[in-house]
């Protein structure tokens, strides 16, 4: 996979969160919300959405560099530190582009508040119960064995190979605190908030939901009963993608949402 | 030194291990035979009121969702060898106070254990090794502040006796606290916990004068986490020292070859497969342990002990196993390395150790062992320091 | 019809209860002396241990913060009794579900009680009565939601032998489940609820075939929710209903009037203990419609006139039953014609100052000559399957 390059960090006081922003490229603002991996970012794709966008990456809190307070507990609590930090960058008719955790995130922003948010897209987001109190909507990631949770995620499981060993111990580190942190916020309940889904309905900006038609952690089922709940949102399928398809399949990726940008943007 | 009888209560019975993943949290219970269960629970318990008999103190603790321990609920057994001993003490080590639902529960139940036994219990808590967390869906990334959150809570339930009080904190809500009853032993049964690697954890448990017991762990590293104990607590190291604990797997034989065939059956303990997910969720351990678990150079804490031979694992103090004067020479051997320590907590059962053998090596330990180590530590000295039963009404 | 030895495990030396607002709730415990605790436990157990001797069944329930049951982890006592009995069955009732932040850990107790006491468990779980919601914490109009929930995850986690299954509640989350060890008994324990007013709820007791019990309510009340099982029954056979219908009164068995009617008015104690107002119907425990006569003082808690009235009345209503053998049969055969039938008498035989010569010597003397002819007299006729009792 192409890599990315990196663009100009700082730190930005939210509340009492030390929350690390990246910027790249200029134009309209696109805020994109990783995913909980951090693997998002370093995609190539994310330099192409650079040409024509202030792509503006904040990291969630616990993650990346970002602070953890111990009072940040749950998406509700993340989601409004990012409304805040909006607010605070002065961003305007933001494109808020999040992906799995970071489209959860996404979500939960939209329904408190649109008025810095022009349109979203949400890429494999987790965030809802759709089921009964027996049913598994989301994949256990955390009870099942190693290989079987990478064969869910990708459509081609040797995608989500990655050496681990050769890491610098600083990038090993923010791995390790990523996947605490995602527990930490996703535990009980698991990847979901159970008020979310009857708020969906709040969100009034122009959506864009897309799917990875073999996404084994949530299923495209469950991608088409989460964009049903928001009103007039599009729902798109990416074959031969995952849980993250615009990094197995960024081309088809980014002629779905390079569509959807065209259609709800202003020229830039 | 003070001995306690243990044992985790197994249900060996098992499929051949290459035919599942894992003993722990998903191996379905269509393996557990009721019949077997009853049994196997009666006679665990028959052991226990034998070891008292022959003068040994009791230990109990409890795991959930695995054939290694059918004590699934520590304060039931605690509260049966509360009626059926009547000389030795009762070590519960311990509840699993990060994984269970409601702290003020277990002050109630280990006050009524207490009472039951007229106050010979010892009160441990634990925050449950890491597969505990899938059974009983805690957030692994807060074990610890749940087993200390929860424990000042459980004693101020127990140690408060003007009426209700108000606890609201980050894990528990209670607005009118007021248990009755209360423990027997004046203020409070003593305390007891754990560890294996947390470092500052240690300090904590040693700044507020709790016992602390170690298991199965090599010599070296029980010397690291006794001497930190030592050095952090507020009195004397010789006091302190009594307040340490270490538990080996043990087996004593009349002869060399019968002591290391038990201790070969013994070993079926350590030899349980727990699958690698559910050995190290995230945020169990801190960022920079996982930082070397991703570069292969920590697999999880227990992975040496699973694999190496019975010789190491005597070398090291995990199993000690011999005739008498052999076990005997092992534990002064540990004592010394470790710097001391005031209880020894036996695994003298387990597996497929049956019940006739498993008598016998309690019997061994208790009347050929035992006597020629207790001097090791003055523990006898600490029976006036210890809570004792209270003698009016407060 | 089997019957069933009952205590509370009270600690009556607490202070007069006129010079404290509550026994219950707020009564401090510097009260309780752990000397004095201990001998009680180990008496009412060992009472419990008479009990199954002489033949009859055990019950055990808890609550907690109040004098008047020391009982307040009912699991301990009925492992306790799973080992030091060896007949009798042992019937939890219950465990206070709503109040309990854990269905699954009560599915490993209750599983543990019966392996160890080889299948003699019955199960019951309750909501728990109103004073219980402040020491709980529990939201008082979540009750009754709150058990059904707890229940349902509790009888999966007994019957459910594939492995780990996921639960994603409105009160409890849990995503593996596989629960060791598993009941004794296949599919699992009986399961009983009480209940006291609420038809609707009663009906579903009824309709998932659990066993349903009222304690010391007058016998037109106790007929009226009687009836209602009775209609929404699963059970085609008569007999199979009756035996999951239980009532519970104070006993007291004499060997003349004299000596009944003195052990009557010490077991009446129980009646006696004080609940503070504030404590007795938290906002949401019970319907508007109970809440609106509440105001109007037409209404206040469920058990006032059996809490005022003398024992003459108690013994009329079949709260309480006292007098020789003879009378204790003819009183258990006039409430059995009263409220049309019932299957299991569980009996508060000691309360109060009950002394344990006392207890025993009336238990004894109903376990050896009333017992029998109550066996006889409401015999039940070949069950099909599923037996409650022996």
């Amino acid at each position: 996979m192409a890599k990315a390059t990196t663009g100009n960090f700082e730190f930005l006081k939210v509340q009492d969160v030390d929350l690390e922003v990246e910027r790249r490229g200029a134009g309209a603002p696109l805020v994109l919300l990783d995913d909980e991996e951090g693997l998002t970012r370093e995609a190539a794709f994310v330099d192409d959405l650079a040409k024509s966008h202030e792509v503006i990456i904040p990291s969630a809190p616990g993650f990346g560099h970002s602070s953890r307070p111990d009072w940040i507990e749950t998406m509700d609590d993340i989601a409004y530190i990012m409304l805040d930090f909006l607010d605070q960058a002065g961003i305007e008719d933001a494109t808020v582009l999040g992906f799995s955790l970071g489209g959860w995130i996404a979500a939960e922003m939209a329904v408190k508040n649109v008025a810095r948010i022009g349109r979203l897209a949400l890429v494999d987001p987790y965030g809802i119960k759709v089921g009964g109190p027996w049913d598994r909507d989301i994949q256990d990631i955390w009870f099942l064995p190693k290989d079987e949770v990478q064969a869910l995620k990708y459509a081609d499981a040797s995608n989500g190979d990655i050496d681990y060993t050769e890491m610098p111990d600083e990038k090993l580190e923010v791995v390790a605190r990523n996947r605490e942190s995602f527990a930490r916020f996703c535990w009980r309940p698991y990847m979901h908030n159970p008020k979310l889904k009857r708020r969906l309905h709040r969100i009034t900006v122009p959506t864009l939901v897309i799917w990875g038609a073999d996404d084994g952690v949530v299923t495209t089922d469950y991608g088409k009963a989460f964009a049903d709940e928001i009103p007039g949102a599009r729902f798109e399928v990416i074959e031969g993608g995952g849980h993250f398809p615009h990094l197995e399949q960024p081309a088809a990726f980014m002629d779905v949402l390079g569509g959807f940008l065209a259609g709800s943007q202003k020229a830039a | 030194m003070d001995a306690w009888y243990f044992t985790e209560m197994p249900y060996p019975h098992l499929p051949p291990q290459e035919a599942y993943e894992s003993d722990r949290v998903n191996l379905s219970n269509a393996v557990f035979d009721p019949e077997i269960g009853a049994a196997l629970y009666n006679r665990y318990l028959d052991e226990y009121v034998i070891a008292d008999d022959l003068g040994l103190n009791s230990m109990l603790n409890e795991h959930h969702q695995t054939p290694t321990c059918l004590d699934a609920a520590v304060p039931l057994t605690a509260a049966i060898l509360a009626r059926e001993t009547t000389k030795g003490r009762i070590l519960v080590l311990g509840n699993p106070v990060a994984n269970r639902d409601d702290p003020v529960r277990i002050a109630e139940e280990m006050a009524m254990v207490d009472c039951i036994s007229r106050g010979r219990l010892d009160a441990g808590f634990v925050r449950g090794v890491p597969y505990e967390i899938f059974g009983s869906n805690t957030n692994p990334s807060q074990t610890m502040e749940r087993l200390w959150d929860g424990l000042d809570l459980i004693i101020k339930a127990w140690t408060t006796r003007d009426g209700p009080f108000n606890y609201e904190s980050p894990h528990w809500h209670k607005r009118a606290i007021n248990i009755w009853p209360i423990p027997y032993q004046e203020p409070h049964p003593p305390i007891w916990t754990t560890g294996s690697t947390d470092g500052p954890n240690v300090d904590r448990v040693a700044r507020r004068g709790f016992h602390f017991a170690s298991f199965l762990q090599p010599h070296e590293r029980v010397r690291v986490l006794f001497d930190r104990y030592r050095a952090a607590a507020t009195d004397e190291p010789e006091a302190a020292t009594r307040r340490l604990g270490f538990m080996p797997i043990v087996a004593v034989g009349e002869n060399e070859k019968e002591a290391m065939e038990r201790a070969a059956k013994l070993r079926w303990f350590i030899q349980s497969k727990t699958a690698p997910q559910f050995r190290n969720p995230p945020g169990y351990v801190s960022v920079d342990i996982n930082v070397r678990a991703l570069k292969g150079e920590f697999a999880g804490r227990t992975a040496a002990i699973r694999q190496e031979g019975m010789d190491y694992l005597i070398e090291k103090g995990v199993v000690m196993a011999g005739t008498p004067d052999q076990v005997i020479a092992q534990v002064e051997r540990f004592y010394q390395r470790v710097g001391g320590f005031g209880h020894l907590l036996v695994m003298l059962q387990a597996g497929f150790l049956d019940h006739e053998e498993t008598v016998r090596n309690i019997t061994l330990f208790a009347k050929e062992v035992y006597p020629r180590i207790r001097h090791l530590a003055d523990t006898a000295k600490d029976d006036g320091a210890r809570p004792t039963a209270r003698t009016g009404q407060a | 019809m089997y019957a069933w030895h009952f205590t509370e495990m009270p600690y009556p030396g607490h202070p007069d209860p006129d010079t404290v607002p509550s026994v219950r709730v707020s009564l401090p415990n510097k009260h309780f002396d752990p000397k004095v605790g201990a001998d009680l436990y180990n008496r009412y157990l060992d009472e419990h241990m008479v009990a199954d001797d002489l033949g009859l069944n055990c019950m055990l329930n808890e609550h907690h913060q109040t004098a008047t049951c020391l009982d307040v982890a009912a699991p301990l006592s009925a492992a306790i009794l799973a080992r030091q009995t060896s007949k009798a069955r042992i019937c939890v009732l219950g465990n206070p579900m709503s109040n309990r932040d854990d269905p699954v850990r009560v599915a490993e107790e209750m599983a543990m009680v019966d392996c160890i006491s080889r299948g003699r468990l019955d199960a019951g779980f309750v909501r728990g009565v109103p004073y219980e919601v402040f020491a709980a914490n529990t939201n008082p109009t979540q009750t009754l939601e709150r058990l059904w929930e707890g229940i349902d995850l509790c009888v999966k986690a007994w019957t459910h032998r594939d492995g780990c299954f996921n639960f994603e509640g409105k009160f409890w989350h849990k995503r593996s489940v596989n629960i060791w060890p598993t009941p004794y008994q296949q599919p699992h324990p009986p399961v009983w609820i009480t209940g006291s007013s609420d038809k609707e709820n009663i009906r579903k007791v009824a309709s998932r075939g659990f066993t349903f019990a009222m304690f010391l309510q007058p016998h037109e009340k106790v007929r009226e929710m009687f009836d209602a099982y009775r209609e929404a029954s699963i059970y085609d056979d008569p007999e199979e209903v009756r035996r999951h219908i239980a009532y519970m009164p104070l006993v007291a068995t004499g060997e003349n009037e004299d000596e009944a009617e003195r052990l009557a008015k010490k077991v009446s104690w129980y009646l006696g203990a004080k609940t503070a107002p504030q404590f007795r119907n938290p906002p949401g425990y019970v319907p508007v419609s109970f809440n609106v006569n509440a105001l109007k003082g037409t209404y206040s808690g469920r058990t006032d006139a059996v809490r005022t009235r003398g024992i003459d009345y108690l013994k009329e209503q079949g709260v309480l039953m006292y007098g020789t053998p003879d009378q204790l049969f003819e009183q258990v055969k006039t409430f059995y014609d009263h409220v049309g039938g019932f299957g299991q008498l569980l009996m508060m035989q000691q309360a109060g100052h009950m002394t344990h010569e006392e207890t025993v010597k009336s238990m004894t003397l109903f376990a050896k000559e009333v017992y029998p002819r109550i066996r006889e007299e409401f015999a039940f006729k070949p069950a099909k399957k599923g037996a409650a009792a022996e």
